[in-house]
This record gives C-alpha cells, sequence and structure tokens, in this order.
C-alpha cells in the first residue's frame, strides 16, 4: 500500500513536473493578429479606438496597469510604478517609480515624463485634444518632487481615482518631446514598452519588434508582432482558420467561433468572458408619451431578457442578463437580487401583464406606434433591434424600425431628434464611474441621449464616485441602479455583449477580461511553438 | 486628329469640374461628419462639445462652404488635393500607397478577362450552336451570375477546406518577391476577372457572329482563303471594338471599385479606402477619390476613342 502511495505520489510530482515545464515560456516567434480597425493617429491621449490600442499599446507602458491574469479586468497592478500610498484624508496619492526604465531612444524615464504625460491628459493646453480629461476632474494637480515620485493631489476622495490610472491609453510620453511639440505623439512612436516600433503600412499592418532593453526582465517573449488591419470579419475568420493569424483581441460571433473551432479542432482555445459593453435604448424623455415614467417601465416590463439570453447568445454577441455592471465584477448585483427589479422579473407573463395595465393607465392605447432608431452595424444591433420590436408587439405597441448608418447614427440622438433609439456604450475598464456617467443628467454629460435631468440620479452618482469604502459604495450603485432601472426606467438595458476569443492553441499568457481594450501590452505573451 | 485630341482634353475641364461640385454638395448633405465619427463611434462620453468643436476647426469645416470648395479646387492644378481629415497624412500619400495594389490587380483581372473573353468569344461564335458553343455560352452566364466577391469566398471556403490554406493577408509588391506578390494576387485577379470575362465573351460572340455574316467574309470565304486568317484579318479587327470598350471601362472601374472583393481577401486597395473614407466622413479623401475615378473613366474612355481610330481606318475624327 505504502509503496503504491509512492509510486502515485511520484507520478503526480512527475506530472506536475510536466505541467509546470509545459507552461515554462517559451521565447520567439511572431504574434500575428488581424484588428479590425486602423488608429487615425498614434496619440492614445487623444483617441478612443481600440484600433489604436491593439496595435500600439505593445509600444508604451502605463503608470499602473490591470493584472494580466485577472479574468475580471478590475485589479490594479504594478507597471512604471512599483507601489502607491494613500494619504490619510484620501486626497494624495503617492507613486514610486521604478528605475533603470528606458525609452525607446536610450533615455532615462523618470517622474518629469510622467508628469507631462498626465498633464497633457488632465490640464491639456489649448489646441490639443484630450478625450478623457473629464474622467479626471478631481485632480488638482500633478507633481514631481524627485525623479522617481509622481504625486497626485486630488480635490475631493475618489473612489475610482486608481481605476482610472489603470487606463489603457494614458501612455507614458517623454517630457523633453512634448516640450518641444505636443502634438508629436500623434505621428510618431516611442515609449518604453515591452516593443519597439518597426513599421507602420497604412491600411495594411504594424510591425513591433521586441524591445532588448525592457525594464522587466525576461520580457517579452515574442520576438516579433505583426498587426494587420482587416476590416472584414469574415477575413478575420479565414486569417485565424487558415493558420495566418494567431489571435484576433476584439472578438468573434458565436457561428464564427463555431467555425474556426469545426475547422482547426484541439488547435484552438476558446476564451469567453462578460464583455464591458452593452446596447441599451435610450428614451426620449422629451418625446410624448414617453416622458412619463409608467410607459418607459411598461417598455422595459415587455423584455424577456432571460429567455434572450438563452436564445440570443446563440447568434449574438450578447449573454448575460445585466443592470449598471458587469455580470461577475466587484460591484455587479448578484442576479436573485437584480431579478427583483422590474423588468428583470423571471415570470414574464407577470411582468407582460403589469406593462399592458401601465400603458392603459397612462393613456396609451392598443396599437400605440412609434419609431425605434437603430444603428446600421450588423452584430449585434441588428437582432437585437428585431428582438426589441418583437418583445413590444407583445404587449400591443406597433413599433416601426429606421435603421440608420452608423456614421450619422449620432446626429440625431444628439439633436434628440428621435422618440426611442438604440443606444451603446463600452468601457475600457469595468468601473462604476465610467459605466454609469452615461445616465447622468443631459446637462452634466451630453452622451446621456434619454434628455432627461435627474438631481436624485446624480447626487447618488457623485456619493459612490466619492466613497472609497467598497461595501458602501456597493450600497449606493444598488440605490443608483433600483432608480435608474426600474423607479424612472430611464434607460432600458438589453444584454451584456459576450466576448469570444477562439485563438490558436500555441497562445499562451493571455487572459480575456471584459474589456477588449485591455491585456494588449503583450509582454506576458508567448507562443508554444 | 491632332485638334481632336486637344478639344477632347479641353472637355475634360468642364466635366471634372462638374463632378467637384456635385461630390462637394453631396458629401455635406449626408448627415454627420468626420469628428463625430471619430470621437462618438466608440459610444465615447467624455467627449465634450468644446472639443468636438475646436477638431472641427482644426479641419476648416467652421469656415463658409464655398471657402472650402475654392481653397480645394486651387489646389488642382498644382496635383495638391489636401490632407485626410482621418489621418491627417496627405492624401496623394494615402492614394499612393493603395494604388500601385490596385492598378495591379485592375492588370491581372483585364488580363484574364481578355486572355478569356476573346478566344471563347470567337470559338462560341464559329462553332455556333455546337456542343462548344452551348459550353461556352453556359461557362459565360455562370460568370455573369455569380458576383466576384461571392466566389472570392467560395475560392477561399475551398481553400480552407480542402488544402488547409489561404493566401497571404499582407500585401508584398511585386518588386520585393514576385512569387508571394503573384500568390496572394493570382485570386482575387482569377475572380474578378472570370466575371468580366463573361460579359467580354458575349459581347465577342455576338459581334463575331454579325461580322461573320457580313457580304466580305462570304467573299473571302468564296475566294478559298484560309479561314484562321479570315478570323484574324478581317473579323476579329471589325468584332474587337466593343469588346475592347467594355474591357476598357471595367479596367477603370476596377480601379476603384472592388470594395467587396478587396475586403474579402483584404486588399489594401483603393476600394477599401473609399468605403472607409465614406463611412468616416473623410471630405478631402472622398473627394480626391472620386476626382480620381473620375478623371480615369474620361481618361479611358479617351483613349478607347483614339484606338477605334487605329483599329477601323473608315473612323476619322475631326
Amino acid at each position: 500500500m505504502k509503496r503504491l502511495a509512492r509510486v502515485l505520489a511520484l507520478g503526480a510530482s512527475a506530472l506536475f513536473i510536466f505541467a509546470a515545464q509545459a507552461q515554462t515560456p517559451k521565447n520567439g516567434g511572431e504574434l500575428v493578429f488581424p484588428v479590425p480597425s486602423e488608429p487615425p493617429s498614434y496619440d492614445g491621449h487623444r483617441e478612443e479606438t481600440f484600433g489604436l490600442i491593439h496595435p500600439i499599446a505593445p509600444f508604451y507602458n502605463t503608470l499602473l496597469r490591470v493584472d494580466p491574469n485577472d479574468k475580471s479586468g478590475t485589479k490594479p497592478a504594478p507597471s512604471l510604478a512599483e507601489s502607491w500610498t494613500t494619504s490619510q484624508d484620501g486626497l494624495t496619492y503617492t507613486f514610486k517609480l521604478r528605475k533603470g526604465v528606458k525609452f525607446h531612444d536610450g533615455s532615462d524615464m523618470t517622474s518629469k515624463d510622467v508628469k507631462a504625460s498626465y498633464d497633457k491628459i488632465i490640464f491639456p493646453p489649448a489646441g490639443v485634444g484630450s478625450t478623457r480629461k473629464g474622467q479626471y476632474a478631481d485632480v488638482a494637480s500633478v507633481e514631481a518632487p524627485d525623479p522617481l515620485t509622481v504625486v497626485f493631489k486630488l480635490k475631493e476622495q475618489s473612489g475610482s481615482f486608481i481605476s482610472s490610472l489603470l487606463s489603457p491609453y494614458n501612455f507614458i510620453y517623454k517630457a523633453d518631446i512634448l516640450a518641444k511639440d505636443m502634438h508629436w505623439y500623434e505621428k510618431n512612436i516611442m515609449g518604453t514598452g515591452p516593443f519597439t516600433f518597426v513599421e507602420h503600412v497604412k491600411g495594411s499592418h504594424v510591425v513591433g519588434k521586441k524591445n532588448p532593453n525592457y525594464w522587466d526582465k525576461g520580457k517579452p517573449h515574442l520576438d516579433t508582432f505583426r498587426a494587420i488591419f482587416m476590416r472584414d470579419s469574415a477575413a478575420q475568420v479565414a486569417a485565424v482558420r487558415g493558420e495566418r493569424a494567431h489571435i484576433q483581441f476584439r472578438g468573434f460571433s458565436p457561428a464564427e467561433r463555431d467555425s474556426i473551432v469545426s475547422t482547426l479542432g484541439n488547435k484552438v482555445t476558446v476564451q469567453e468572458s462578460p464583455w464591458d459593453c452593452i446596447l441599451m435604448v435610450a428614451v426620449n424623455h422629451e418625446k410624448k408619451p414617453f416622458d412619463d415614467k409608467r410607459v418607459r417601465r411598461a417598455l422595459s416590463l415587455a423584455l424577456d431578457r432571460h429567455q434572450a439570453s438563452q436564445t440570443l447568445s446563440k447568434i449574438a454577441i450578447v449573454k448575460a442578463v445585466a443592470g449598471v455592471q458587469v455580470p461577475g465584477t466587484p460591484f455587479a448585483t448578484p442576479p436573485e437580487e437584480l431579478n427583483k427589479l422590474a423588468g428583470y422579473w423571471t415570470d414574464i407573463e407577470k411582468s407582460r401583464a403589469e406593462a399592458r395595465r401601465l400603458l392603459k393607465e397612462a393613456g396609451v392605447a392598443e396599437g400605440f406606434q412609434f419609431t425605434f432608431s437603430n444603428r446600421g452595424i450588423p452584430m449585434p444591433y441588428e437582432p437585437l433591434g428585431v428582438w426589441l420590436i418583437d418583445q413590444w408587439r407583445r404587449i400591443g405597441l406597433n413599433v416601426k424600425q429606421d435603421v440608420i448608418e452608423a456614421a450619422a447614427y449620432y446626429t440625431p440622438l444628439r439633436k434628440g431628434d428621435f422618440q426611442v433609439a438604440m443606444d451603446f456604450q463600452c468601457g475600457y475598464i469595468v468601473e462604476p464611474d465610467l459605466d454609469m456617467y452615461k445616465f447622468l443628467s443631459t446637462e452634466r454629460n451630453p452622451a446621456n441621449y434619454g434628455r432627461y435631468k435627474d438631481p436624485v440620479l446624480d447626487k447618488m452618482y457623485d456619493e459612490q464616485s466619492r466613497a472609497t469604502d467598497p461595501e458602501k459604495r456597493k450600497q449606493i450603485i444598488r440605490q443608483f441602479e433600483k432608480r435608474l432601472l426600474e423607479e424612472e426606467a430611464h434607460y432600458l438595458m438589453t444584454l451584456q455583449w459576450h466576448r469570444i476569443i477562439p485563438h490558436s492553441a500555441k497562445v499562451k499568457g493571455w487572459t480575456v477580461t471584459p474589456s477588449h481594450y485591455l491585456n494588449n501590452t503583450l509582454d506576458t505573451v508567448w507562443l508554444d511553438q | 486628329m491632332g485638334r481632336y485630341i486637344v478639344k477632347r482634353l479641353l472637355a475634360m475641364i468642364p466635366t471634372l469640374l462638374g463632378v467637384a461640385v456635385l461630390i462637394f454638395i453631396l458629401l455635406r448633405i449626408v448627415p454627420g461628419d468626420v469628428v463625430e465619427a471619430r470621437f462618438l463611434a466608440q459610444g465615447s462620453q467624455f467627449v465634450s462639445q468644446d472639443l468636438m468643436n475646436e477638431e472641427r476647426a482644426k479641419l476648416g469645416l467652421d469656415q463658409p462652404m464655398w471657402k472650402q470648395f475654392t481653397t480645394w479646387v486651387a489646389g488642382f492644378p498644382r496635383f495638391d488635393f489636401g490632407v485626410s481629415m482621418w489621418t491627417g497624412g496627405p492624401i496623394s500619400e494615402e492614394i499612393k500607397l493603395r494604388f500601385a495594389l490596385s492598378l495591379q490587380l485592375a492588370i491581372m483581372a483585364s488580363t484574364i478577362a481578355t486572355l478569356l473573353a476573346i478566344p471563347l468569344g470567337i470559338l462560341a461564335a464559329v462553332k455556333q450552336d455546337t456542343w462548344i458553343d452551348y459550353a461556352v455560352r453556359v461557362f459565360s452566364i455562370a460568370g455573369l451570375a455569380t458576383p466576384s466577391f461571392w466566389l472570392g469566398i467560395l475560392m477561399i471556403l475551398v481553400m480552407l477546406t480542402v488544402f488547409k490554406w489561404i493566401p497571404p493577408m499582407v500585401f508584398t509588391p511585386f518588386w520585393v518577391d514576385p512569387w508571394q506578390n503573384l500568390v496572394q494576387l493570382i485570386w482575387p485577379a482569377l475572380a474578378v476577372g472570370y466575371r468580366y470575362s463573361a460579359v467580354g465573351t458575349r459581347m465577342m460572340r455576338s459581334a463575331m457572329l454579325e461580322v461573320l455574316r457580313e457580304d466580305y467574309i462570304r467573299t473571302a470565304r468564296a475566294k478559298g482563303l484560309w479561314l484562321k486568317l479570315i478570323l484574324s484579318r478581317h473579323a476579329l479587327k471589325n468584332a474587337i471594338l466593343p469588346v475592347l470598350t467594355i474591357i476598357s471601362l471595367e479596367f477603370a472601374f476596377l480601379l476603384g471599385g472592388l470594395v467587396v472583393t478587396e475586403q474579402v481577401f483584404n486588399l489594401n486597395g483603393l476600394g477599401m479606402l473609399f468605403v472607409e473614407a465614406i463611412a468616416r466622413r473623410d471630405y478631402t479623401l472622398t473627394q480626391a477619390l472620386v476626382m480620381l475615378v473620375a478623371a480615369t473613366f474620361l481618361f479611358v474612355n479617351f483613349f478607347v476613342d483614339i484606338a477605334y481610330a487605329y483599329l477601323d481606318p473608315r473612323i476619322r475624327y475631326r
């Protein structure tokens, strides 16, 4: 018996060692990946597209990053800052920078560079575009008391400040270059990242090669990467199926995943995650009868989200039933609690009976007709649009769909020239401040196309934003969610997007997160070949 | 002839100006602009109205329409079409990058179309109502009925399923690596070339049948002339004129019109650039591309007319 146990133990350790060896990163190779969109410029502080992050992020570092192994995509990890502390009053954040970090031109990276980069993001001079400066409205100053220390001083306490520094867009640039030309980084690339820039052939590809002087010794593992711009999703699928590309970091549809898996079998690994993107319905509060919350709530009650989660997830990139946070992330409402909100009930007959009652009470006649504006993008706008129209038909509403070309879509939304419209938001990190900003009163956020004013909701937002105790913050977020989705039904959530990444089994060291903006530095990625 | 050439060249100027006015107005009628496409398309929330106004001013979109138009047109004589509103790069460079690929693809596809259309059309006409004629008709009607992008998708699927292989996804210029270049471009050229050969084949067959019934062909046959000689020296020269027109105009179309085929094969050509420019509301780039395509059509038409005079001595231009 003892002998058997010893043999088993030996076998187990051999297996463990084998597994450990199998997971030891291998160096070398070229990672090839299609990118569905091309960046207009190289300046992360200015642009708004993942088309910039996927090919350009490997050339840079940020002050902090999201832990590349964290599936929730929310855990802060050191990057150029190796540690940080917060003052007692929560108004001063002090970051200690790594020693020996060099830019690709060989010069040292110091706190002066971090300060210059964040000054450009938060306090851009006239004529310099910074699309996310509104996110740092609480920052009073950025200081660099010594070469390896950076201090952020806030005007008020913030529960999301550290998260805001995880933005993958906040590349650290060289201060001397910015001092000479604030626009230099729009047309040039020079950072501290794991890869150095080789070439960008417009419309075709970007190539980067291993930075031999990278501060994180032993990384990156890849020799080179090649990001190929590929607009057409059929071409992207063909590239992965035909093994011309290893991975596409944005995501594929369920049908595309299945076709890749059926061709490549065990040569492909599929990683999936709820996606920090959601299509929601903006109900124009300035148009009658949608100024009546009973009508808005009826529209929400008509939706059988639970059944749609089962059926639509087979054909579209949507899955989880969600509130204002990505399911499974720290501040998300658990399903059993979410299902108590009107519109999320599991008994759809009861829900629709209530919807009909509310419509009647509000004086909306059977067969009432309205126009639903949808964006001319096939996935997932088209299936969700068809689903919504069908659901509203079931409570006696007659809906006409107006499909508007993608680039022209926001013109009528910004002007309020619609009744009910599909709206969309996609976060680069799961963070309540970012995910809920959308729903603030229009005067505070013009991107709120519901066109309403709700000081109560605004106050709740500010309170959760200031709350440094996560539990307290969670409670306020729950109240916010209840008011937004049930009591006032300002906005209607459809289903959370679902991110599906089928990639070559050779690709290791990469973990899917809810955001397609994260984990694209490629320092941890290696090829098992 | 010289006077005719000068007259035709001068007539191009008002045509091009007309196109310029039309495209300039049409683009501005369509809702949305490059700033919205750039900053709002990703569902962004933090982009302020001030930032958007600032961006519009930088691009000159705050200027009156007449000023925008005259600034643009003033660059024409110097071939200066300005900078792309999306990338900020010179438009000539944006186009130059894609032009080589599109030109090569257009040449390859037109060559394939010509090599298929002329012999098949002649053969079908000479062997009228035989199985050869039927086979050619089936082949050409199938080509007419099959969109080239669909054929391209089919080709890729067959290559994937049967050979577990697809063509390279990144363009390699011919002078860098001819083999790699041909391996990538031969498939779209075949897909597009086949589609256009079908039109040419039908045209060649009917033109040839018409010519073969002419008195002078009967006379040549009665004289006992060799059939090959009759076909090549007498019939072909007369029958080829409409085919030449079709293939030439298609060549002009291929330069900027292969949008879907370029997407299917991920070719970084002018067609894709065109679609992207329109989707992004990149006014300056779209305008320049429209002018390029219009000018190409005008010049191709012009050269076809000149070629007519060479091929048919009866035609004399004044």
